[in-house]
């Protein structure tokens, strides 16, 4: 098994008509996940890419039974389509969508918890379990079957890793991008634990960076709970204190979220820190053998 | 966005909650005027956007208008943290009996708002927490239910027992939420909200900080757009789609995507350097934005170095190069320009830029190593 999504996750995709979603509809279907009904308000009875459209999800979750959807909604409509996943009972609901207000996101996610739905992102490149399906924008074909799941929060720094893993045979059971926003639906404790219950998952890598306390949560939660190895990178030791660094979470509020801080923590939970997306590979492996070393005691 | 302190008073003052007597101006003279007509000491304050204002010496109590002139000169002679100040806001100096904390803020692992109230007013909140972190009352509120008034009085209470003081902390609570609410704020704080020595309540500064995701919603607030503040290639940056922020350093980054960009600039200081900027060409690195950013880290004249890291994904690296090669070829300065490209087709990407007078290198580390070394010939 791999977590979240599976080579049976039955995928619709809110907003299917625009340049975003109609673009990674394409590539989500070469990859060969099940793309089984598309949301536009107001264009129902059309088809891209073969793909049916409908202008409700309720109806389009009535006539295709999906049970994930992506959003590529632009970000004033956003907050509007995650709810609406929501109460139409979409289990899984992946929003791409960069640019949410936090004021919004804060009672969208409240909200997504009451229906008892799970959110990734806003702000997320997606999730993707190699060789069976991808939800989201990355590229599949850096990915490679595999036991060592990832969780991150940013996307193309994200891919670098995954590429440098994938060339070292060091496949991905399920790939996380939990979004780069300030206020997301599911933080890295929330993936972490589905990562130590799926049977698929040998080794964990977990992509941090500067702003919000997740890092120091997640090395906590580690330390108490995660029996398996876990490798950590945190990116932003340049950052200068109050000042955005593109994503909209990635900030040095009042003295708190520091990248040493976030290094601090994990180190103290005795949990291995790279210095670069260029050296993951290597501690993964030393980790991995000591696993091995320990199990066959 | 934050906003000035003059701006986050005049909010204030319309949703009911009480200041000082204050007028802003740009000159000394009009600094001097005003406290003539105020006819009482004045605190003589700076305008800026950034934080630290009172450790700099730009704010300074004055007890005459002749004070008046020469406190506002000098500190409109001055830079707050690079800030140039060019308007001071002169206030009425109250007699002080207390002076309380109220803010608030988004609480990221919670998914809240939070309301927070402390009796240790007029010194950084953030000093408070780290010292005495008992002396600051939190509430956290419901996303659906909302501050309610039970919430106001159980922090004013905690502030006060005096029932007239209690419920007049609990009107500003009130108020200072639906500020929070209504202009999608990530910060609203009053610090220090003052009793006065005749028992009146009054919010001596004012904090706005606006989520720039709301922006959109909010266009009148883009006329309190505070453009002249701000760096002027951060704010060309932004104008052309571009996620920039100016360092200190020598080392110009081009990079794809956030965390990888600073993932890079990690690696610049590793290797001995600082890196000149923050900058996010956006996921897909397409030629316009490739091209601007070259001008934008060009433009910076601190830059001895360029290195440009792009990760392909769904944009192919070759379509990368190309842009690359263009803005290569329109570069007016001549300073040493190290590519590394990763992901799909990056061998033909990397053949495209083979007789350009680019430094290719093969890895991140490589290349942020090869810009340090070039940077400092």
């Amino acid at each position: 098994m791999s977590i979240l999504v599976c080579s049976d996750t039955r995928v619709l995709v809110q907003g299917i008509t625009g340049r975003e979603g109609s673009f990674h509809t394409a590539r989500m279907k070469e990859y060969g996940t099940k793309i089984v009904a598309g949301v536009t308000p107001g264009r129902e009875g059309e088809r891209v890419d073969g793909v049916p459209v409908y202008n409700t999800v309720k109806k389009a979750r009535q006539e295709s039974a999906a049970n994930t959807s992506v959003i590529y909604v632009p970000h004033q409509f956003a907050p509007d389509a995650i709810l609406e996943a929501a109460d139409a009972g979409v289990e899984l609901i992946v929003c791409i969508t960069e640019g949410i207000s936090t004021l919004d996101m804060i009672k969208v996610c409240c909200y997504v918890s009451i229906r008892g739905s799970r959110l990734i992102g806003p702000n997320s490149p997606g999730v993707i379990s190699p060789g069976k399906t991808k939800v989201g924008i990355m590229p599949g074909a850096i990915h490679k079957e595999g036991s060592v799941g990832v969780v991150s929060r940013s996307g193309t720094l994200t891919y670098e890793v995954v590429q440098n893993l994938s060339i070292s045979d060091l496949g991905q059971s399920t790939c996380v991008g939990i979004g780069g926003d300030s206020i997301i639906g599911s933080s890295f404790v929330d993936i972490l634990s589905l990562f130590e219950e799926d049977s698929e998952t040998q080794a964990i890598v977990l992509i941090g960076e500067i702003g919000g306390r997740d890092e120091e949560e997640a090395a906590v939660f580690i330390r108490k709970k995660v029996t398996k190895p876990v490798v950590a990178l945190v990116v932003g030791r340049c950052a200068p204190r109050e000042k955005r660094m593109g994503h909209a979470g990635a900030i040095i509020s009042g003295g708190e979220g520091t990248a040493d801080d976030k290094i601090k923590a994990f180190e103290e939970a005795s949990i291995p820190v790279a210095e670069s997306p260029g050296n993951v590979v290597q501690i993964l492996r030393a980790e991995l053998e000591q696993e091995g070393d320990r199990q066959n005691l | 966005m934050r906003i000035y302190e003059y701006q986050a008073h005049e909010v204030f003052s319309s949703h009911g909650i009480p200041g000082p007597q204050m007028e802003l101006t740009r000159t000394a003279r009009g600094a001097e005027e005003i406290a003539k007509r105020f006819a009482r000491p004045v605190a003589v304050k700076a305008q800026v956007l950034v934080g630290g204002r009172g450790r700099a010496g730009a704010v300074k109590i004055a007890q005459s208008p002749d004070e008046t002139h020469e406190a506002a000169s000098r500190i409109l002679s001055l830079h707050v943290k690079g800030e140039r100040v060019r308007e001071v806001l002169v206030q009425e100096a109250l007699q002080i009996r207390e002076e309380y904390y109220l803010g608030i803020t988004v609480d990221r692992s919670h998914r809240c708002p939070v309301v927070m109230a402390s009796p240790s007013g007029g010194v950084e909140i953030e000093e408070v927490a780290k010292l005495t972190p008992q002396r600051i009352f939190k509430k956290l509120i419901h996303p659906l239910v909302g501050f309610q008034n039970y919430q106001a009085r159980l922090l004013a209470f905690s502030l006060s027992r005096n029932k007239e003081r209690a419920t007049g902390i609990a009107d500003i609570l009130t108020s200072l939420f639906r500020i929070f609410e209504e202009l999608d704020c990530s910060l609203a704080e009053i610090n220090p909200l003052v009793i006065t020595e005749d028992e009146k309540l009054c919010a001596l500064d004012a904090k706005i900080v606006i989520d720039d995701n709301a922006l959109y919603r909010h266009p009148e607030l883009s006329s309190l757009g505070n453009i002249e503040a701000e760096d002027p290639l951060e704010v060309k940056a932004r104008q052309r789609g571009l996620s920039y922020v100016r360092l200190d350093g020598e080392i110009g980054c081009i990079v794809n995507g956030a965390g990888l960009a600073m993932a890079t600039m990690d690696l610049v200081k590793r290797y001995g350097s600082e890196p000149a900027n923050f900058l996010d060409v956006g996921g897909g690195a397409s030629k316009d934005r490739v091209s601007s950013a070259l001008d934008i880290v060009l433009s910076d004249r601190k830059v001895k170095a360029i290195l440009v890291n792009i990760f392909g994904g769904i944009t192919r690296c070759d379509v990368v190069a190309d842009g690359l090669k263009e803005a290569i070829t329109r570069m007016k300065r001549n300073l040493p320009l190290v590519i590394r490209l990763s992901g799909t087709n990056e061998d033909e990407g990397r053949a495209r830029l083979a007789h350009t007078r680019a430094i290719l290198a093969g890895s991140m580390d490589e290349a942020a190593r090869v810009a340090v070394r070039e940077g400092k010939q």
